[in-house]
This record gives C-alpha cells, sequence and structure tokens, in this order.
C-alpha cells in the first residue's frame, strides 16, 4: 500500500504541476498579447444610432488607453452590415491583412454570414482570461447564436431579450396587459390603431412574428431545425390567421409600419400608440432617463416567456490590430464594466456572466445598480427562448410579404 | 491655348474611371457576377428574384409616380412663381431667402417635414385639443402614406427652391427686362410675357437642371425611405435595403433593381424630351396666336401661392427641428416644449468639432478642383476665339452625369473595391475625390447655361481692343460671372455638405463629415438629437449661400446689372 500512496502523490504531483504549467503558458500567452497590443489603434465598428451606447464605447476606449495604451476609435456605422460589406469588399479586392475593420459589434445574421464566409478570426474565447466569467449554461445564446455554434469565433458582450413597452398612463390596469399573442388580439379589438410592430424587413419586426410564432405552435422544438417548404407550412398554419384578424386592428390599420424598433418607440412617445417592443430589456428605463419616453411608461413580457439572444463582438481575420482589439473583447467582460453596462443610467444591457462564478465583491457590483420602476425584475425576464433556427426568420419575412406587400 | 485643349479629357478621365467601375459593379452583379460571393457565371436569378418580389409591381408605380409626379409639379410651380415676380423688386429677396432652403440636406428637411405634417406632429399639436378636440392623435396616414404623397410634397421642398434658383440665374443671362416691358407696352400681363416671351428663351438653359429634378425624384432614397411608403417602397429604397442585408446572395436582386432604375431613369429622360418638342410645337401656335386673355395670371396666382405654401412649410420644418433642439420633453398635444434646455446642444458639442472642420475642408477641396476643371471645359468649348455659342454639350462631357443618374448605392460598392485595391480607401483624398464625382455635375449643370450665355460680344471688343485670351478670361468672363460662379459653388458646396454614402464609402467609415453623424444618429429616432445636427448641418452652406448673395453686391456695389 505504501507504493499504491507514493504512487498516488506522485500523480497527483505530476498533474499539479501539468495544470501549473498549462495556466502558466495561458498567462505567458495573454501577456504575450498584452504587450504586442501597446500602440495599437483598434478601430471598433458599432452601431452609433444611440448616444449612450457611443458614450459608453468612449469611455471602454479611455480606460484601455490608460491601462494598456490601446487607442480605440469607434466606426460609427448606421448598419452593421456596413461593416460585413467593408470585410467582403476588402477581400474581393485581395486584402489579407491590414484591413481597416478590428472589431464588429453583431450578432445573429450578419455573425452568420462572416463566419459562413470565413471572414473571422479565431477562435479568440479561449484567449481571453475574461471568458471565465461568462455564463455558458443557463445563457446557452452565448455560445449559441440562432442555432450556429459560435465555437469561439465571436465573444459575447451583452443579452438582447424581447420585451413589451407600454404606457401606464393609458393602460391603467396591470390586468389589462396582454400577456399572451391572444390577449393581445383580445387588447387590438378593444383598443384599434393603438399597436403595431416593425416592418418585418427589420430585424425587430421579423422578431415579433417569430415571437408570435412561438406562442401559437403547439410544440416549438421543430424550430431549432432548419425549415422545410412543408414543416414551414404545417408549423406557421396558426400563425396566419392570427395575424389576418390582428392586422386591421394595427395602427394605420396594417398598412403602414415604423422602419425599426427606435422610429416605433418614437410613436409610443407621441402618443400614437400605446405598447412597442424593444429587444433591450431595460430599454424603457433607459429611454425615460434619456427623456426619449414618458415616465409612466412599464415593461412586460409574454407569460410563456420571450425570445433571447446575445449581441458579440467579433474580430475580421484581416484585421490590423488583432491583439489590441482582444484587449478591448476581455475588457468588456470584465464584471465591473457589465455592471457598469448594466447600469440604466448607462446603456442598461444586461450582463453575460455567470452570479455563481464571481466572487462576492463582484457580485455586489450588480446589486449596487440604479432601480427603476420601468425595469422589468429578472423572475418576469425568466429564462429567454432561444432563437430559431435563420430559416425561420427569412421564411416568415418573405411569406409575411407575399401576403401583405401589395 | 493648348493646355485647355486636354481639360475635357481630363476631368472625363479623372472620373471616367471610378464610374465605369462603379458601373460594373452594379451592371455585372444584375446579371449574377460577383466572385467574391460565389457569383461565376452570368444568370438572370437576381431579375427573376426582382420581378418576383411581392408588390414589385406596385414599387415600380410608386417609383415612376411620384418621380414625374414631383417634377412637373415642381416645374410648373417654379414657373408661376418666376411668371409672377420676376419683374418686381422682390425677385432679388427671393433669391437670398430661397438659398437657405438649398443647404438643407435632404434627410434634416424629411425628418423636419416628417415632424409637421404626421398626426401627432406639429400642425396637429398647434390645433389640438382646442379646434380639433384631439387628445390623442388621429389614426389618419400622412407620413409613408402609400400614395406616396408626403414624398412628392417633401420633394417640392428642396425642387423648386433649386429650380427657382437656376431660373432667375438664367434670367440674367437674357433681355428679360425689356422683352417683358415691350409685352406690356402692348397689352400682356406681366405673367402672360413671362409665359410667352421669356419663357422660350430661358427654358433651355433651364433643361439641364429638369433632367436633374428628375433623375434624382425617381431615385432618392433619404427622402423616401423616412416619408415615402414602407410597404412597398420605391425601387430605390428597395435596392438600399437588398444592399444593406447581411445575407449576401441579395446583391443580385439588389443590382438588378439599380439597374432598372437606370433604365428607368434614362426611359424618362427621352420621354421627357419627346414631350419637350410637343410643348413647343403647340407653345409656338399659343404665343402666334397673341390672345391676350388667359387663364395664365391665374394659374400663376394660384401657383404661387403653392409656392408660397411650400416656403412656409419648409421654413415650418427647419423652425421644428430648432425648438426640438432647445427641447427637454415634448408631448402631443403640447404646442410648444414646456420646458427649454441647452444640455442637446452641450451634449453634441464635443463630438462636433473634428467633423465639422472635415466638412468644411472636403467640401472646400471638391469645390475648388471642381470649379477649375469645370472652367477650364468651359473656357475650351466657348473660348474667346469661339466666336459662336455651342447648344450641346460635347458627347464626353455628358458622361459627367452618370452619378447623377445611377442610384448611389449600387454605383459606389464598385468605387469601393477599385479604391481599396489601389490602398486609397480611408483617406481624405479619396473622399474628395469620391465627393468630386457627384459636386462636378451640380457645379457644371448650374453653370453652363449661364456661361453659354455670356455675351460674347464683350470677348470681341476685348479682343479687338488688344487683350489677350487669357486677359478677357480673368478680367472680362469671369467678373462678369461672379455671380452665377459663386452661386455655382454654393450649390456644389451644399452638396458636399450633404453627401453621405460615399464618404462612407470612399473614407471606410474612417472620415467622418456632419452628414455621416447626423444620419447614423438620426438612426436612433432622437428628434432632439436630429434637430441639433440638421441646424449645424445647414450651417456650412447657409453660410456659403450668404457669400454668394453678398460678395457680388459688395463688389459691385456701384455696378448695375452685375450685383
Amino acid at each position: 500500500m505504501p507504493m499504491l500512496h507514493t504512487l498516488v502523490r506522485c500523480l497527483l504531483l505530476l498533474l499539479s504541476l501539468f495544470s501549473a504549467l498549462v495556466q502558466a503558458q495561458t498567462t505567458l500567452q495573454w501577456d504575450q498579447i498584452v504587450a504586442q497590443a501597446k500602440g495599437q489603434t483598434v478601430y471598433f465598428n458599432a452601431w452609433a444610432g444611440d448616444e449612450k451606447t457611443n458614450e459608453f464605447i468612449a469611455w471602454a476606449g479611455s480606460e484601455l488607453k490608460a491601462r494598456h495604451g490601446v487607442n480605440v476609435v469607434h466606426v460609427r456605422l448606421k448598419d452593421t452590415a456596413e461593416a460585413v460589406t467593408r470585410v467582403i469588399a476588402e477581400k474581393s479586392a485581395g486584402r489579407h491583412s491590414g484591413g481597416t475593420v478590428d472589431l464588429i459589434w453583431l450578432n445573429g445574421p450578419n455573425f452568420l454570414a462572416m463566419k459562413q464566409q470565413g471572414l473571422l478570426y479565431g477562435p479568440v474565447t479561449p484567449l481571453l482570461p475574461n471568458f471565465r466569467f461568462v455564463d455558458v449554461t443557463a445563457k446557452r445564446s452565448n455560445v449559441i447564436d440562432f442555432t450556429t455554434p459560435v465555437e469561439g469565433y465571436a465573444v459575447p458582450w451583452r443579452l438582447a431579450q424581447v420585451i413589451f413597452i407600454y404606457d401606464s398612463a393609458r393602460l391603467r390596469d396591470p390586468k389589462d396587459v396582454p400577456r399572451s399573442a391572444a390577449e393581445l388580439l383580445t387588447w387590438a379589438r378593444k383598443n384599434p390603431g393603438r399597436v403595431t410592430h416593425p416592418n418585418p424587413s427589420n430585424f425587430l419586426g421579423a422578431t415579433f412574428l417569430k415571437q408570435a410564432l412561438y406562442e401559437l405552435v403547439a410544440d416549438p422544438s421543430p424550430l431549432q431545425q432548419p425549415a422545410s417548404d412543408e414543416s414551414f407550412a404545417r408549423i406557421t398554419a396558426p400563425l396566419w390567421p392570427w395575424y389576418d384578424a390582428l392586422r386591421p386592428m394595427l395602427w394605420r390599420k396594417g398598412e403602414q409600419f415604423p422602419e425599426n424598433g427606435a422610429a416605433q418607440r418614437e410613436l409610443l412617445n407621441d402618443g400614437e400608440i400605446d405598447i412597442t417592443l424593444s429587444f433591450t430589456p431595460a430599454e424603457a428605463a433607459v429611454s425615460v432617463l434619456a427623456g426619449k419616453l414618458p415616465e409612466s411608461v412599464r415593461s412586460f413580457t409574454f407569460s410563456k416567456g420571450t425570445i433571447g439572444n446575445t449581441s458579440f463582438v467579433a474580430i475580421p481575420y484581416n484585421s490590423r490590430a488583432k491583439e489590441g482589439a482582444m484587449l478591448l473583447a476581455n475588457f468588456l467582460l470584465e464584471p465591473a464594466t457589465q455592471a457598469r453596462a448594466q447600469d440604466v443610467k448607462s446603456i442598461g444591457s444586461v450582463n453575460v456572466l455567470d452570479a455563481a462564478k464571481l466572487s462576492p465583491a463582484q457580485r455586489a457590483l450588480f446589486d449596487a445598480l440604479t432601480p427603476s420602476p420601468a425595469l422589468p425584475t429578472p423572475a418576469e425576464l425568466g429564462i429567454a427562448q432561444l432563437e430559431p433556427h435563420a430559416s425561420w426568420m427569412t421564411r416568415l419575412t418573405t411569406e409575411w410579404q407575399r401576403r401583405y406587400s401589395r | 491655348m493648348h493646355l485647355l485643349r486636354h481639360a475635357p479629357l481630363l476631368t472625363v478621365t479623372a472620373f471616367a474611371g471610378p464610374v465605369v467601375a462603379g458601373l460594373a459593379g452594379t451592371l455585372l452583379p444584375a446579371f449574377g457576377v460577383l466572385p467574391a460571393i460565389g457569383g461565376e457565371s452570368l444568370s438572370l436569378n437576381g431579375w427573376r428574384e426582382l420581378l418576383r418580389f411581392p408588390g414589385f409591381a406596385t414599387s415600380l408605380q410608386l417609383t415612376v409616380m411620384t418621380g414625374w409626379l414631383a417634377t412637373l409639379l415642381a416645374v410648373f410651380i417654379t414657373f408661376a412663381v418666376a411668371a409672377v415676380l420676376h419683374q418686381r423688386h422682390a425677385v432679388r429677396r427671393l433669391a437670398n431667402l430661397i438659398s437657405p432652403l438649398l443647404a438643407i440636406p435632404h434627410s434634416a428637411l424629411a425628418i423636419g417635414f416628417a415632424f409637421l405634417i404626421a398626426p401627432s406632429g406639429w400642425i396637429a399639436r398647434l390645433v389640438s385639443p382646442g379646434l380639433s378636440g384631439w387628445t390623442l392623435p388621429p389614426d389618419v396616414g400622412s407620413v409613408g402614406h402609400p400614395s406616396g404623397g408626403a414624398l412628392v410634397a417633401c420633394l417640392l421642398l428642396k425642387e423648386v427652391p433649386y429650380l427657382l434658383l437656376m431660373l432667375l440665374g438664367a434670367l440674367n443671362q437674357v433681355p428679360a427686362k425689356a422683352h417683358t416691358d415691350a409685352a406690356r407696352a402692348l397689352g400682356y400681363t406681366p405673367a402672360l410675357a413671362f409665359f410667352k416671351i421669356v419663357l422660350p428663351q430661358v427654358y433651355p438653359q433651364m433643361r439641364l437642371p429638369i433632367l436633374a429634378v428628375l433623375a434624382f425624384s425617381l431615385s432618392v432614397v433619404d427622402v423616401a425611405l423616412i416619408l415615402g411608403p414602407g410597404n412597398p417602397p420605391t425601387l430605390a429604397v428597395l435596392a438600399v435595403r437588398w444592399f444593406g442585408d447581411p445575407d449576401v446572395r441579395l446583391y443580385f436582386q439588389a443590382a438588378a433593381a439599380a439597374t432598372l432604375l437606370l433604365l428607368l431613369v434614362l426611359a424618362s429622360i427621352a420621354a421627357w424630351l419627346l414631350l419637350e418638342r410637343f410643348a413647343a410645337r403647340a407653345g409656338r401656335r399659343w404665343v402666334m396666336r397673341g390672345g391676350r386673355r388667359s387663364g395664365v395670371p391665374a394659374f400663376a396666382t394660384l401657383g404661387s401661392g403653392v409656392g408660397a405654401a411650400l416656403f412656409t412649410m419648409a421654413a415650418g420644418a427647419m423652425l421644428g427641428m430648432g425648438v426640438w433642439s432647445f427641447a427637454a420633453r415634448w408631448r402631443f398635444p403640447q404646442s410648444l416644449p414646456p420646458s427649454f434646455t441647452l444640455s442637446n446642444w452641450e451634449r453634441q458639442f464635443g463630438d462636433l468639432q473634428r467633423p465639422a472642420l472635415t466638412t468644411l475642408w472636403v467640401g472646400f477641396a471638391a469645390t475648388a478642383i471642381a470649379l477649375g476643371l469645370t472652367l477650364a471645359c468651359l473656357e475650351n468649348e466657348t473660348g474667346a476665339t469661339r466666336l459662336q455659342r455651342r447648344d450641346a454639350p460635347s458627347a464626353s462631357l455628358a458622361l459627367l452625369y452618370i452619378p447623377l443618374l445611377v442610384p448611389q448605392v449600387a454605383f459606389l460598392f464598385g468605387a469601393q473595391v477599385l479604391l481599396i485595391r489601389f490602398d486609397l480607401d480611408a483617406t481624405l483624398a479619396a473622399v474628395v475625390w469620391s465627393h468630386l464625382s457627384f459636386v462636378l455635375p451640380y457645379l457644371f449643370l448650374s453653370l453652363a447655361d449661364p456661361w453659354r450665355a455670356f455675351d460674347s460680344r464683350y470677348a470681341r471688343t476685348a479682343l479687338s481692343l488688344g487683350a489677350s485670351r487669357a486677359r478677357v478670361f480673368w478680367r472680362i468672363k469671369l467678373p462678369i460671372l461672379l455671380k452665377p460662379i459663386l452661386i455655382a459653388c454654393g450649390v456644389a458646396f451644399a452638396v458636399s455638405v450633404g453627401l453621405y454614402l460615399p464618404t462612407v464609402f470612399a473614407g471606410s467609415g474612417r472620415v467622418a463629415t456632419l452628414t455621416t453623424e447626423a444620419v447614423t444618429l438620426s438612426a436612433g429616432a432622437d428628434r432632439r438629437v436630429i434637430g441639433t445636427w440638421a441646424l449645424l448641418q445647414a450651417a456650412f452652406p447657409f453660410a456659403a449661400f450668404l457669400l454668394a448673395a453678398w460678395l457680388p453686391r459688395l463688389l459691385y456695389a456701384r455696378r448695375r446689372g452685375l450685383a
């Protein structure tokens, strides 16, 4: 037995030496990355339609400059697809290194397009020290983006989940608030012209249709598989009668639709509608503080839950400042950064981290955030429903256009 | 001068490259060729998808109707306003008044106009709840109405001032006053005299601006996005949507839509020129008949009434944005914001210094280069030794107008690939070069006819007195034509300030101007921010137009007829 004892102890020693070596190797790799990133300029291509997000990115840039000497330039996009187009143009022109885009804020269809075309650098997540805080079990959208495995080619940044916003000055009784697709139809019948959704050619508009589909199907599991003509016709059969009944009750009788979520939020502010939707759970609270919505707005979700996804940052394959970009991605995952982003005085984005993986001090950061009556509670948000396969969204949009685009 | 003979070739070469590349970048994908995303062989799939798109027929019909209606109305209103005012003292002040309207970028004006006419907009707020009894906005369509009415109205807001300005410039070159006085002595009213006598003389100079307006109305994107119907939108908006879609396979049908739009514009121009012939024949008979009583004065008064209404609406749109830029919160049905604040301006101030300087430099450089090239080409054409007026622009210069006809999105992707291949993208020079493609046609268009209408007797007299050609150019031609030159530069500068897609494509997003920043911020739909940036965007070209209006007056305070 003493022989076995010694053997086991030797093995344990070897194991701990080995893991220490691996740890040292990873830290060494990260140190090399930090050293190489010093002095680089990272061109962070991110949608710039929101002042608060722009301020946050500017703050992140100044922090990175102070800590690691990395310059961050926020390339302001009207649409993420602009950056994707630019990388494609560079690839067409043969520029395989020294590209002008270093980091892109994207998710869903844009991520899919880039990963499929081989336009991304990676895998990067194993190299980032802060990735250990990320929740990969309960927040599955951090590793599976619209049923495509991320496989480390993009770094999670913020969570999004479909949330509905209503004006409590108009819907005075919380029991009136529709908590399902069927209830929404009933409410619309009683209040014609007071609810709408963005044009389904827009991301959020298509998501409204997806959400309604989730509500009306008996079994949502086929949505995780690619859609075929047969399965699409069968599964969306309950959606169209519901929508046909809803459409004449919509704002402008369903002939006109706001172009995007921001335009629809403006309609709520103008008093033209009473209910709107958004992908940012804290949208109501953030907008109230920014003066874009009246203080009487509140948030709600459907009782069965709503769709959620993750926004990522990804590095193009030809980036000129890959190390600097990795530093920025890592910084965005830091608990203090995630907490700051979650505050409604800033951008109010939900964090991608796992509370169980944080230290008590780090967890306390999240407890100290600004409260707001317009924020949904974590109980209300629940566990997000996974995004269906991208083919469902494309087909829903096409079918909607075929039926209602005259 | 030998050097001048190369001017047209130089100009065309500077633009033929990216234009042809840009066009190739549109035509090839329309027929299925785009290797970067797997399109290897010719195919008609793009066209098939375009024709199969639900609502394609409605979209095409909408494009044609709104484009033609906007152009026809703009032309009639312009002529009506000119007929009523052209002999009054007010006409000089009119030119100064309408110049600021040209300075406002399309998107800013469209958003301001949208706020004005929306059911929850300013007009509704002013009459609610007092006059109208509305506590909630009524559910009626105005902005985005499927008929395209809001789109046509907003296009008129910019097109009428532009055509009017061109017309006033052209009137300077024709003995309008003398002819009108003679007509009045014979018993015609001033309005009738304008239509029968002055208009036929100035119309050739108006032809190019009108065609540019036609092309623009058919292919406009910003205004159609904000005010036009969305379901389905116009062809141009469809193309932009598809080009911007993350699914790159839509490029093919986007390119097909852009090509169809190009063909539509060319067909419309041909149709307009044909219509001109008929109108000319009918018009000549009408003029020869010599009737002194007709419905024309009434029509002119009506038209100018509409013109005045348009001007009021445009001013109201600008004012609305100004009020928004100082507003804290403003909800329906308040007529004015209950509280004002400077914080909107304070917040934006830090962000705006660099873009403002960039806008200034790029606009200045693009205008200066365009002016140099234009003057060289024009002088080569109608130089002091060529004493005959040339009626048609040389064929090679027709290429200059292509940037005005091809929808920007389609043209620019191909140009961007070209820039990247030569490692020239993301530089200020690339942005100036891309602006040049759009600034040059407008400058040439604004300057060409006043230049060609220059009375060659001045030049001949100077030459016979012993001046050299260069001296004639610098001491006679330029001073006399200073006002049209400055107006043309003002227009060119305004065009440069308002350009969005060319700056984004050529600058690869690295070069930020006031317009790129404003358009990105407008995606967030906060009217306070939009109001702030819209005012800033309008300030620079406004200043340029002020200069164009005041400088001749200052310099020629003692010379009548030049200021």
